[in-house]
């Protein structure tokens, strides 16, 4: 064998040792292949397996009905109407341009909706409908079935809006829906979809919770995109339940029909305290917040001095006036500082000091017992009174009475108002003068009292328990509450000196002399209404003025005096409780009292109690 | 015409017919049930249907066939002698593909022939082989210890890698590298030479890093730890790696593969065609695909091992090697254990350019084994 022989040799043992190294390694890794398949399949199988399973399956929530709201009579107050609408896939269409062209010439849209359509299109993925057209009208429907053909990727389908059948009348009640904030998210899946709906105000926000309902899941398979390829399981939600509330939307809205910018009602059932009606003027349309409140619109309602958006039942603060002579009387027997029987000189003024503090009656009613004071509203009879309790017992009772506590409500945000302390006054760095007990004894001065708060003293007094005020008559059906007088605790008032308040209270509308002689019942309602007056001032009257022959009539309005009236009736056998407030309504005996006894008389008339009470029944209209 | 028959004649007594015969017609078999699986695989991805990809995969495997068995046929004295010239071609490609070439997902990396798109980078793996095989050939031990004579070699596995880079497409680049350095180790250079590059690479690394694209650091970094981003970068490692643990053992069987099915499992036709078969056909598939690529690599070290010639040894083991690394980075990919290449599973992977040229790669070996016995004339000791 030659050299070249050899090397030839040499070569091929070097290439078959490195050929072999070679291989050897790339046997080694495919070996670290198989091995990491192994682990990948075998070991942590079960892992991916899971994770495969959520990849594929996704859950979603179907919406449940939002529970209806309904009046005592179970008239439907709040309701879901369907909302019709055209939605377009952009992925069902060759040119979403040319398709929203054509269906602009059918429907018009505007250019902003042109933008929003346009923008969500170009945003979302192409199978997902986005919403060209809310609340389309029959009409609207019809031409769009029609040109169909012409329309690809429009469809039309239907979703669910509320509507408040009763508009304005009970918009301070029942309140609004609108979409969810960031700060109503409580963690409730539901609250993330599209188009749902929350309570935002009044019994549509107490109760939320209850007429929300629960979200049903639907198992989807989807794939990578999303896309919807079968439905795997479907689990039904819970629907929102239905409210009933006990306000009677006739009588509310009689009442409204019957009340002028400024004024608020409430009417309640003495012996229950369930709120029969609740108006507050002005009001407005609940329904509007379905579309979205334009900028426009929200402007004018915050702008309007007149508030329509605020409930003044429930969130406007009164000094009670003369209204308020029933718990200073009733302090005044219970500490024992005057007997029923006592006379107290009324000159038609009291002197304290160097302050003069006039009675309402400038020559005087001359010498005057309890139920005299309540029934011409002598103020230096209380006065005095007040002098010899001090501010702290007048306050004491007057929280006995519902005032200046908060009264749980079913309307959230509601005041609880102010009763004035000799403590309170103090934590303003400031002292409680004895003149100041003097005013706050008939009313004025620091009170600041919601006319829900009033009607609730009035029916505290007609029954001498501690009625509640509430809205809520049953859900889903079932009624809440004891809705019997026994139920409520007794304030622990003597009936005998109740009695000689009502009295003086039938007296003031009923007999010769009372202040609101005008405004008993008329004859045919068979009952009498027993009441108290209130006048408050929004501005000083000057001694210069007095003297000069002060004449409120000549006052602008916003100058003249607030109206009050308080009353229950049957004055025996009390079922109504009233307060009316007028604001700048000059005097309680001719613009509130005169009211009460509208708003009584419409209630017997429409209400009609009898020995079995009324509307007791739960109403369980059929859905939708 | 003349000039081949001149050739074809010079070895006696063997025609035409008999060069068919000795064709390893095994082999071809084993590459039929290769491209099989990937019809199977493919009949799946594209939702229960040849199309739109099993049947025009067949279709093209038909094509590469005949064009792997003509090149079978070629003498492996007329490919040594175009060895350089064919990489001359190769490296023309690449630049004409920088200066013209398709942009696709932010590469240049096409040239669009009609039909057909032609991918240079996969070419030049193929035409380097062949050159180093050429340089290497009749070179003897003193030779190869010479580092003047590894220069030149370095230098042409360099230009491409580089030109690859530029694309850019970092794997391919350290892909050809790779290939280039085990056709060096085939012919037997010393291990510490290697080591000496290898050290020099470990070095610029940091720099190269500074040079990356974005995207390719991303790849980098989520791979490090890919639920980082998991509907970004993240994503196609993390689904992959859900399709394949969820076939398990068994796996989910033939079209219940849910993850591919429903578009979860990225470009399952293409680079994650074998999480598709790994999620229906188990670990047992997976592996079996597996066993019988090794089994084709094998083959390819067989034919090193029987050849006669230098040439023939070193084109076959690069070209085996030049395969392997295809299964290997692919299969690594899927897996999650390498960062995503963009790196196909030829004859199985949906697309022209890989599986063509990788039948062309084939022919050439199969050429090394019809004429393991040709007299390629002796070592020379100097140039």
């Amino acid at each position: 064998m030659s050299r070249k022989n050899r090397e030839e040799q040499r070569v091929r043992r070097i290439f078959t040792r490195r050929a072999l190294l070679l291989g050897a390694g790339q046997i080694g890794m495919l070996g670290f292949l198989a091995h990491r398949l192994h682990r990948l399949q075998v070991e942590e199988g079960d892992r991916y397996a899971t994770l495969a399973e959520e990849n594929r399956i996704s859950a979603r929530l179907l919406a449940p009905p939002r529970g209806r709201i309904l009046d005592r009579d179970g008239r439907v107050v709040a309701a879901n109407q369907m909302n019709w609408r055209a939605l377009l896939v952009a992925e069902q269409t060759a040119d979403a341009g040319a398709t929203l062209e054509t269906f602009s010439r059918i429907v018009p849209l505007s250019e902003q909706e042109r933008a929003r359509i346009e923008r969500e299109v170009r945003r979302r993925r192409r199978f997902v409908p986005v919403v060209v057209r809310d609340f389309l009208t029959w009409e609207e429907m019809a031409r769009i079935e029609l040109n169909a053909p012409d329309l690809p990727g429009i469809s039309i389908d239907v979703g669910t809006t509320r509507i408040y059948p009763e508009a304005e009348h009970l918009a301070h009640v029942v309140g609004y829906v609108a979409p969810p904030a960031e700060r109503d998210m409580d963690g409730d899946p539901l609250l993330e979809l599209p188009g749902i709906r929350v309570g935002r105000s009044g019994v549509e926000r107490h109760h939320d919770l209850i007429l929300r309902g629960r979200a049903g899941t639907v198992q989807l398979e989807v794939n990578a995109v999303g896309r919807v390829i079968r439905e795997l399981d479907r689990r039904e939600g819970v629907p929102g339940q239905d409210v009933q509330i006990s306000v009677d939307a006739e009588l509310q809205k009689s009442i409204r029909n019957k009340i002028e910018e400024g004024t608020s009602v409430v009417l309640m059932d003495a012996r229950n305290g369930e709120v029969l009606a609740m108006a507050s003027q002005p009001s407005f349309d609940p329904n509007v917040f379905n579309s979205g409140v334009s900028a426009a619109q929200w402007r004018q309602w915050t702008a309007n001095r007149a508030t329509p958006l605020i409930n003044k039942a429930t969130n406007g603060l009164y000094a009670p006036g003369s209204t308020f002579k029933m718990v200073v009387g009733l302090a005044a027997l219970e500490a024992r500082v005057v007997t029923p029987g006592e006379r107290i000189y009324c000159p038609g003024h009291m002197d304290l000091g160097n302050a003069r503090f006039h009675c309402w009656h400038r020559a005087g009613h001359g010498g005057v017992d309890l139920r005299t004071a309540l029934k011409v509203s002598c103020d230096v009879y209380f006065y005095e009174v007040a002098k010899r309790l001090g501010i702290d017992r007048i306050a004491a009772m007057a929280r006995r009475f519902g005032l200046g506590v908060p009264l749980d409500i079913e309307l959230p945000g509601a005041r609880a108002g102010l009763v004035p302390t000799r403590d309170w006054r103090q934590a303003q760095g400031k002292p409680w003068a004895l003149g100041d007990t003097v005013v706050h004894g008939i009313g004025q001065g620091f009170y600041q009292l919601t006319p829900l708060a009033l009607a609730t003293m009035a029916a505290r007094i007609a029954t001498g328990r501690a009625v509640q005020p509430h809205l809520t008559r049953a859900i889903g059906g079932r009624p809440v509450r004891g809705a019997r007088t026994e139920d409520w605790p007794s304030l622990g008032i003597p009936e005998r000196d109740l009695r000689l308040v009502r009295e003086a209270m039938w007296a003031v509308v009923n007999e010769q002399g009372g202040t609101a002689r005008a405004a008993r019942l008329p004859n045919e309602i068979g009952a009498a209404m027993a009441g108290k007056t209130g006048t408050t001032q929004v501005r000083r009257v000057s001694r210069e003025q007095r003297e000069r022959g002060f004449r409120v009539e000549q006052q602008p309005r916003e100058w003249r005096p607030h109206a009050l009236f308080v009353a229950f009736a049957p004055h025996d056998d009390p079922i109504f409780a009233v307060s009316v407030v007028v604001e700048h309504g000059t005097s309680g005996s001719g613009a509130a009292a005169p009211l009460a006894r509208d708003v009584m008389a419409e209630a017997f008339q429409l209400l009609r109690p009898g020995p079995g009470g009324f509307g007791t029944r739960v109403a369980e209209a059929p859905r939708r | 015409m003349k000039f081949e028959r001149r050739l074809l004649l010079r070895e006696p007594g063997i025609g035409a017919l008999g060069r068919l015969w000795q064709i390893p017609w095994l082999f071809v078999l084993l590459l039929c049930m290769v491209a099989g699986v990937g019809y199977v695989a493919l009949y799946s991805a594209g939702g229960g249907s040849p199309e739109p990809y099993a049947a025009r995969h067949a279709i093209r495997f038909g094509f590469g066939l005949v064009l792997m068995l003509s090149i079978a046929l070629v003498d492996i004295r007329l490919i040594v002698r175009f060895a350089w010239v064919g990489y001359a071609i190769g490296v023309g490609l690449l630049v004409l593909v920088a200066l013209h070439g398709q942009v696709g997902k932010g590469a240049q990396r096409w040239i669009d022939l009609g039909p057909l798109q032609l991918q240079p980078s996969e070419l030049m793996k193929i035409l380097l082989v062949v050159a180093l095989a050429a340089w290497f050939h009749k070179a003897s031990w003193e030779r190869i210890g010479n580092p003047l004579f590894l220069i030149p070699p370095a230098i042409a596995v360099l230009v491409p890698a580089v030109l690859i880079y530029k694309q850019p497409n970092l794997g391919n680049a350290l892909i050809t590298a790779m290939v280039g350095g085990a056709v060096f180790f085939a012919a037997g250079v010393r291990l510490w030479k290697f080591a000496l590059v290898l050290g020099a690479g470990a070095a610029a690394a940091p720099i190269v890093y500074e040079h990356l694209h974005d995207y390719q650091r991303a790849r980098i970094t989520t791979f490090l730890d890919p639920e980082s981003d998991p509907l970004g970068a993240g994503y196609n490692i993390i689904q992959s790696k859900i399709a394949l643990g969820s076939g398990g053992l068994w796996g989910k069987g033939f079209l219940q593969g849910t993850q591919g099915h429903l578009n979860f499992l990225p470009e399952k036709q293409t680079d994650f065609i074998f999480t598709m078969l790994a999620e229906e056909f188990g670990l047992v598939g997976a592996l079996t695909v597996l066993s019988l690529l090794a089994t084709v690599i094998a083959f390819g070290f067989l034919v090193a091992l029987r050849s006669r010639h230098q040439f023939g040894r070193l084109l076959a083991a690069g070209l085996a090697t030049n395969y392997f690394l295809y299964v290997f980075v692919n299969v690594a990919m899927v897996t999650g254990a390498i960062p995503v290449g963009g790196v196909p599973l030829p004859l199985i992977s949906h697309g022209g350019s890989a599986m063509l040229t990788t039948m062309v790669g084939f022919g050439l070996l199969m050429s090394a084994y019809v004429y393991r016995d040709t007299d390629m004339g002796a070592v020379r000791d100097s140039s």
